[in-house]
């Protein structure tokens, strides 16, 4: 698998630390939802760092879709979040990961968990399921500390048929928010027809303590292990 | 030459010891599973060996602890560009267990607690490549980084050293598993940056 060579097209900012970016890149092609791809910078006197982001939409050859959430003293975040501008190279290798994805062909109901950027290969299968006008039934429970640190939640709560939001906050909930601030609990992740008797295909992505809080609580409920996929960031 | 990225450059890490190609240290022990964490209690834990004529050897956690373990001092390379230096493990030696292993078999397939598989020829687990690990930093394995028992293969990309391990089974002809199946490469040597198939 080789590296393409990418441009910065398109950045636009989407929380105080999260910034969507749009590449060109000739010659990628074939993403699925819920994949990602490793990104590669040189610098000039060719030091090189590679990391690995989930796509935030697929579907557009040739184009590839971030976003990314910078960590705090980081190396490869914080110059994309703050410095990379349109008309800066990179390379892309990808799409890879052949587990964590939606295919939009399955009818399976389909219970998506994010916790924090966690919500980005989410992002990819909401947009790949309205792209391709399927009726799959989905449930997006989303948590994130505050208001301010949700992403594209303009988007994602655009009423969508067959689509279920739900949002927790786990430091500070909107002004007459019905709940307190508080952590992710077995009620959020049941809703009728995305139980285990319902065939509900379940992803989980977010920090490490947030997937082993939230898969714990689902096999809990009674979701077969093997029907809970997981995508984990930062250590534990 | 890769193309230059304008700009970059400027938060690179101190240089440390040499790290396989794509890499970066991390202080963190990231974690990566496909799934939920299995918790297997050492109390039904099992270790099944098994020959590809299907004999079977089985250890239990009292008959693991009881076998001569081992200090490990390794770095460890996850295929997610993350390495981490100097990681210390106790744990049982795969010549220990393979011993009176009677196989011509060439391939191994590792199975764990939680249905993930990867596969590995039979050479590098013998020599002192390999351990099924118990320990981390002093410290009983925890859960997420696949206590009660990993196998700890650290010559290979990390996906290679198989989280709640349950089995080894020995194999005439090489089978893929999980990751292999899923786009990794079959061999996964991190110094050759067999990251992808």
């Amino acid at each position: 698998m080789s590296w393409h060579v990418a441009t910065v097209v398109g950045a636009r900012p989407l929380t105080r630390t999260a910034r969507a970016l749009t590449l060109a890149v000739p010659g990628f092609a074939g993403a699925l939802p819920g994949q990602h791809v490793d990104v590669r910078l040189t610098a000039p006197d060719g030091y090189q760092a590679t990391r690995a982001y989930s796509l935030a939409q697929t579907g557009v050859d040739e184009r590839v879709d971030l976003v990314v959430d910078e960590v705090p003293g980081g190396e490869v975040s914080p110059y994309l979040v703050r410095d990379a501008r349109p008309g800066d190279q990179l390379e892309v290798r990808g799409p890879l990961g052949g587990y964590f994805v939606w295919h939009d062909g399955d009818t399976a109901p389909v219970l998506l968990v994010a916790g924090g950027s966690g919500v980005v290969p989410f992002l990819a299968m909401l947009r790949a399921r309205r792209e391709a006008g399927r009726r799959a039934p989905f449930r997006l429970v989303c948590s994130v500390r505050t208001p301010a640190d949700a992403i594209e939640r303009g988007e994602v709560d655009t009423p969508d048929r067959g689509l279920d939001v739900r949002w927790v906050f786990t430091r500070e909930a909107p002004p007459g928010w019905p709940a307190p601030p508080r952590r992710i609990t077995t009620d959020d992740l049941t809703a009728p027809g995305f139980g285990p008797d319902d065939g509900t295909a379940v992803f989980v992505c977010g920090p490490t303590g947030f997937v082993e809080a939230a898969a714990g609580l689902l096999t809990g409920l009674g979701h077969p292990p093997d029907r809970v996929r997981t995508e984990r960031f930062g250590g534990a | 030459m890769a193309v230059v990225t304008r700009g970059f450059g400027g938060r690179r890490p101190e240089p440390e010891h040499d790290i396989p190609p794509g890499q970066f240290v991390t202080g963190d022990f990231p974690v990566l599973s496909a799934g939920p964490t299995p918790n297997v209690d050492e109390s039904r834990w099992e270790l099944t060996v098994r020959t590809e004529t299907g004999e079977g050897t089985s250890w239990t956690w009292e008959q693991l602890m009881a076998l001569p373990a081992e200090d490990v001092e390794t770095d460890i390379h996850c295929v997610t560009h993350w390495s981490k230096l100097g990681t210390t493990w106790r744990g049982v030696s795969l010549d220990t267990l393979l011993a009176d292993v009677e196989t011509s078999a060439e391939f191994v397939m590792a199975r764990s607690y939680g249905g993930y598989t990867t596969n590995l020829p039979l050479q590098d687990l013998l020599d002192g490549q390999a351990w099924v690990a118990f320990e981390f930093e002093g410290e009983p394995l925890e859960p997420v980084h696949g206590g009660p028992a990993r196998l700890l293969v650290p010559h290979l990309y990390f996906w290679k050293s198989a989280k709640w391990l349950r089995g080894l089974d020995l194999m005439d002809d090489e089978d893929l598993g999980f990751w292999e199946q899923n786009g990794y490469h079959a061999y996964g040597d991190p110094w050759l940056e067999q990251r992808y198939a």
